[in-house]
């Protein structure tokens, strides 16, 4: 029934949406756990540095592979190191280095998918057929050959893994402008006379922003597994700094004497990426939109 | 009751609520039909409807769940039966027509092969029998050259022909119930009555029982002994077809019956304010109390019982004796009759023609344009100020297109349009200065799809008023809530999103938009087709008033020929893009017509018993207009002859500007309208 509930109104401000949004995530038991777990990572990524309990370099001959004590809660590396110490810093390459990348993914991908279907035409069709081959190409291997031409730093990787994701957001973005362009409210706007600009800021964007947002957490949390799978193989973070997938990798050999330097990082890794996945989808049931539908490919 | 086919006894059906409770959708309804009868069931959108049509052929949709009652089919409990019985029933003994299956046929199997297999799941035939049998089935709903059909593709028939095609499908197992949701919505005017005389006609050849659900109490007037009303879940009223339309014993039918535009009044209809309550709205008393205009403390505190009357209706309703000696609830605006100066003109169409044809290379080169017969032409028209032009004719005869013209989205091919004497309107939108976008205003059909469903109505309303006048903050509030007040709503409505309100009220922030710019001229295309009918009551009214005191000129594009009627002053009809008759309304509804406005005007249904439409010219509807002659030669029930194909008719004058546009002299017109009038009145 076409009936709106008054008690579910959201108000118009936007600032106030966007709490709105948050607190309707938190309603679903999904986005609850998925905040809260997101939340968690963050924080401890901020305040890290801070609580540590040692310094995450100093090698302990005593520690090499020891079991868990009530001084090294997680036991010690297979170089001495405390496992807490680093599993608690770990996370914060990773996240860094995602959440900027996805930032830009999303930001050129949807600018151009957006771009692409205002105009449609010749340049669309050019620029489809492109970003096709693109997707056909096995992205790792290429990602691998620019990293070991232009090194590991982070200059190089953000950029080279935003370039890769970005590919994909703008079919993504491009089919949500579609989508919009077409509908009476545009025509609407065209016929009172808005420029451009309005249109695309005002009544487009508002409309593929949401499908933006929604597409942008599933890709945060790829983009994490494919930066530890980058440091699991070596290509992304210089020891001895802390990371992740570089301490599984690590530890990966020392899997039957001291199981906790590779479980502790992997329980990190994977709990970070269920958070992430969780609050996607609840934010795409809060925002309305079917993943199922819109799933990127 | 003894030999009823289907019974319906108090079934209660609902769902549990987000919040855990548990909310009835349908309460307590008796229905039941015996062989071969035909009932109507009709009430405003969200009244349950197609689920009680649902719930006869035992299916729910998920989520919903029978709180009470039972449905017997020959005495069989539906919801007790396990699916395989079910299975076997449905489609065979018991048929459901869904809502558009015209359009939902398989796009990639031909005609004849998804009619096989209707016959193969529903009948015992051998296979070489069913071809001989789809070519029954073809001919008995009326499809013409049956053999040569059965090898084409859904796309290749019209709508109407699609629809036949599902009807012929749903008769493949020689049904005994047949249940149609909404059969004829969304055809054209000429073609829903072609289908409905069809589907009159099988019911009394096969014999087969036909429930019709629709919100057009018109519609279902023309093809149902009996019509029962719902409201809110609840049967309020049913009865003989002809007690319920003349006489209805309950205050809801008769205000829906009050609210649809009649062809032979130029009056606004009396509307009736409100809308149903949501389910979870607590009801004590009669659920309609708030919106009657009889209702008293009784109404409110208990809710009516079921009683019948002297004149064989069942109706719920304490005062029911009353209601037939009621006042309309508001009385019926008069329609546009003033006269108006009609040298003022706001707007002038000259030799317009429109063409979608993209020129091809060689074209572009040389700077030619295409040489295709243009999608519109030769459109003379004037508007003056104030007045209400409509603009009627079938899908596709081009009335978007004008309108869109005039709005400068896409210009003219060839012709002159201008705005108030002297300003050139073919330049596109991006080229004309913001005074004159802000005096042209156009408001979509759906309003669904023309407010951005991001936007708040404040944001809405502030975006004509910031682009026209510049107005702040400040004054944007005060101007909206303005605004609203006109459209007849409150400033609480600022806040909310357009999913948050109902069709007609969408569609009254959709006008109250347009109206901020204080625009002279008014595009209004096909604005209360997407509403149910006490709905487009209100917003007919709205527009009459709004245009009364901003003395606005409105372009009034319908396809129904009842609400221009009801709204404009002149009319002007048109086919495939071309004008066949325009003059003031009384002229053009009133004889001699031009033979398409004639079929028009035949082909519409009337919420009467005693009104037959007059079937004339085929149904099919064509692709392109002709390139020479007079556009309607292919299908004019008058046609005389070589001439009209060849050479355009000329514009004939009767006075007052009304104009026909046809070769026959107006007085052998007349002579043969009112000959073929009186044949057809015994
Ligand atoms: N963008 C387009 N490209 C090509 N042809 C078009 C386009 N828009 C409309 N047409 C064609 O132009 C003709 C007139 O269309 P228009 O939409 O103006 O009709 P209408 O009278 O408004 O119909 P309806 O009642 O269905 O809205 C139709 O044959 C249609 O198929
Ligand atoms: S019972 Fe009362 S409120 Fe309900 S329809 Fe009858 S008069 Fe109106
Ligand atoms: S000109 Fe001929 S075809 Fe056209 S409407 Fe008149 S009689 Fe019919
Ligand atoms: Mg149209």
């Amino acid at each position: 029934m076409a009936v709106a509930n008054p008690a579910r109104e959201i108000p118009g401000n936007r600032a106030f949406r966007f709490g709105a949004v948050i607190r309707e995530m938190a309603r679903r038991p999904s986005g609850l756990v998925g905040l809260a777990i997101v939340g968690g990572h963050v924080l401890l990524a901020v305040i890290s540095p801070w609580i540590v309990p040692y310094d995450f370099t100093t090698q302990n001959s005593h520690l090499v592979l020891a079991g868990p004590s009530p001084e090294h809660w997680l036991g010690g590396d297979h170089l001495g190191r405390d496992v807490l110490t680093r599993t608690m810093l770990g996370g914060r390459q990773a996240l860094v280095i995602s959440s900027l990348g996805t930032l830009i993914a999303v930001l050129w991908g949807g600018s151009l998918g957006l771009v692409l279907g205002l105009i449609g035409g010749k340049a669309d069709d050019v620029v489809m057929r492109v970003v096709d081959a693109f997707m056909a190409i096995p992205w790792i291997l290429f990602l691998l050959l620019i990293i070991a031409v232009l090194g590991t730093a982070d200059v190089v990787l953000i950029p080279t893994l935003a370039f890769f994701y970005g590919i994909s957001v703008i079919r993504i973005s491009r089919a949500a402008t579609h989508d919009v362009t077409a509908r009476d409210f545009i025509t609407a706007a065209r016929a009172r006379g808005e420029r451009m600009w309005t249109i695309v800021w005002r009544e487009i964007l508002p409309n593929v922003r949401d499908v933006l947002l929604v597409d942008g957490a599933m890709r945060w949390s790829w983009m994490i597994l494919a930066f530890s799978s980058l440091s699991f193989l070596g290509f992304g973070i210089t020891p001895p700094t802390a990371d992740w997938g570089l301490m599984i990798a690590n530890g990966r050999g020392y899997m039957a004497v001291a199981p906790w330097a590779v479980l502790a990082p992997i329980i990190a890794l994977s709990s970070m990426i269920i958070g992430v996945n969780l609050s996607a989808d609840a934010l795409a049931k809060t925002l309305g939109i079917d993943r199922a539908q819109k799933a990127p490919v | 009751m003894t030999g009823a086919l289907v019974e319906v006894n108090n079934l209660s059906v609902g769902f549990t609520s987000a919040g855990g409770a548990t909310l009835a959708i349908l309460r307590n309804v008796d229905f039941s039909f015996g062989k071969g009868e035909t009932v109507g069931l009709v009430g405003e959108s969200g009244c349950g409807k197609s689920t009680l049509a649902l719930a006869m052929m035992g299916f729910l949709k998920s989520g919903l769940r029978v709180l009470e009652g039972d449905v017997l089919f020959r005495e069989h409990d539906l919801f007790a039966m396990d699916n395989s019985a079910l299975e076997d029933i449905r489609g065979g003994d018991l048929a459901l027509i869904p809502q558009n299956a015209g359009q939902a046929l398989t796009p990639t199997s031909r005609i004849g092969r998804q009619i096989e297999e209707s016959v193969r799941l529903h009948t015992t035939l051998a296979p070489e029998r069913r071809r001989e049998r789809v070519i029954e089935l073809l001919s008995q709903v009326r499809l013409p050259e049956p053999e040569e059909l059965l090898g084409r593709y859904p796309h290749e028939v019209s709508g109407g022909q699609q629809q036949r095609v599902a009807i012929a499908m749903a008769l493949a197992g020689k049904p005994e119930v047949l249940l149609l949701d909404e059969p004829t919505t969304g055809l054209d005017v000429t073609t829903q009555a072609h289908v409905l005389e069809l589907l009159r006609d099988l019911a009394s050849e096969t014999g087969t029982a036909m429930v019709y659900v629709s919100h057009d109490l018109g519609a279902v007037a023309r093809v149902s002994d009996r019509i029962a009303v719902m409201y809110a879940g609840e049967l309020v009223l049913q009865g003989p077809a002809r007690e319920v339309l003349r006489n209805p014993a309950h205050p809801y039918a008769r205000g829906l019956l009050l609210s649809i535009p009649k062809l032979k009044e130029a009056v606004v209809p009396s509307s009736m304010p409100g809308r149903p309550p949501p389910p979870d709205a607590v009801v004590q008393g009669c659920a309609f109390a708030d919106r009657c205009t009889m209702a008293g403390q009784l109404c409110c505190d208990v809710s009516p019982p079921l009683v019948s009357t002297a004149t064989g209706e069942v109706v719920r309703c304490h005062y029911h004796e009353k209601v037939e000696n009621l006042p309309p609830p508001k009385a019926p605006r008069q329609g546009d009759g003033r006269s108006r100066d009609l040298s003022d003109t706001v707007l002038r169409l000259d030799e317009v023609s429109i063409s979608y044809a993209k020129p091809g290379v060689i074209d572009q080169i040389l700077g030619r344009q295409p040489d295709v017969t243009p999608t519109v032409d030769d459109i003379v028209l004037d508007v003056a100020r104030g007045e209400t032009l409509g603009l009627v004719g079938e899908s596709g005869s081009g009335k978007s297109s004008i309108l869109n013209t005039i709005a400068g989205l896409r210009p003219p091919r060839k012709g002159a349009i201008t705005f108030e004497n002297d300003v050139n309107l073919n330049a596109p939108v991006d080229r004309r200065d913001t005074d004159l976008l802000r005096r042209i205003q156009l408001i979509f059909q759906n309003p669904d799809a023309s407010l951005n469903p991001r936007h708040t109505v404040a944001e809405l309303l502030a975006q004509p008023l910031r682009l026209y006048f510049g107005l702040d903050a400040g004054e944007l509030r005060d101007r909206s809530i303005a605004l609203l007040e006109q459209v007849r709503l409150g400033s609480h409505y600022l806040g909310r999103l357009p999913g948050q309100m109902s069709g007609g009220e969408k569609q009254r922030v959709a006008i109250a938009r347009a109206f901020a710019a204080e625009p002279e001229l008014v595009l209004c295309d096909e604005v209360t087709s997407a509403l149910d009918v006490s709905v487009q009551a209100v917003i007919l009214d709205l527009l009459m008033e709004l245009q009364a005191r901003h003395n606005a000129a409105y372009v009034y594009v319908s396809h129904d020929l009842a609400v221009v009627r009801a709204i404009a002053g002149r009319v002007a009809v048109l086919y495939q893009g071309r004008l066949c008759e325009i003059g003031p309304s009384s002229k053009v509804y009133s004889l001699p017509s031009h033979p398409y406005t004639e079929v028009l005007l035949g082909a519409v249904l009337e919420p009467d018993p005693d009104s037959a439409p007059v079937l004339m010219a085929e149904d099919a509807v064509e692709l392109s207009p002709p390139a020479r002659g007079c556009p309607f030669q292919r299908r004019c029930p008058h046609r005389i002859g070589t001439i009209c194909d060849t050479t355009k008719p000329p514009w004939q004058k009767t006075g007052d500007g009304h104009a026909i546009r046809c070769h026959i002299p107006l007085t052998d017109l007349e002579r043969r309208q009112r000959r073929a009038d009186s044949a057809r009145r015994p």
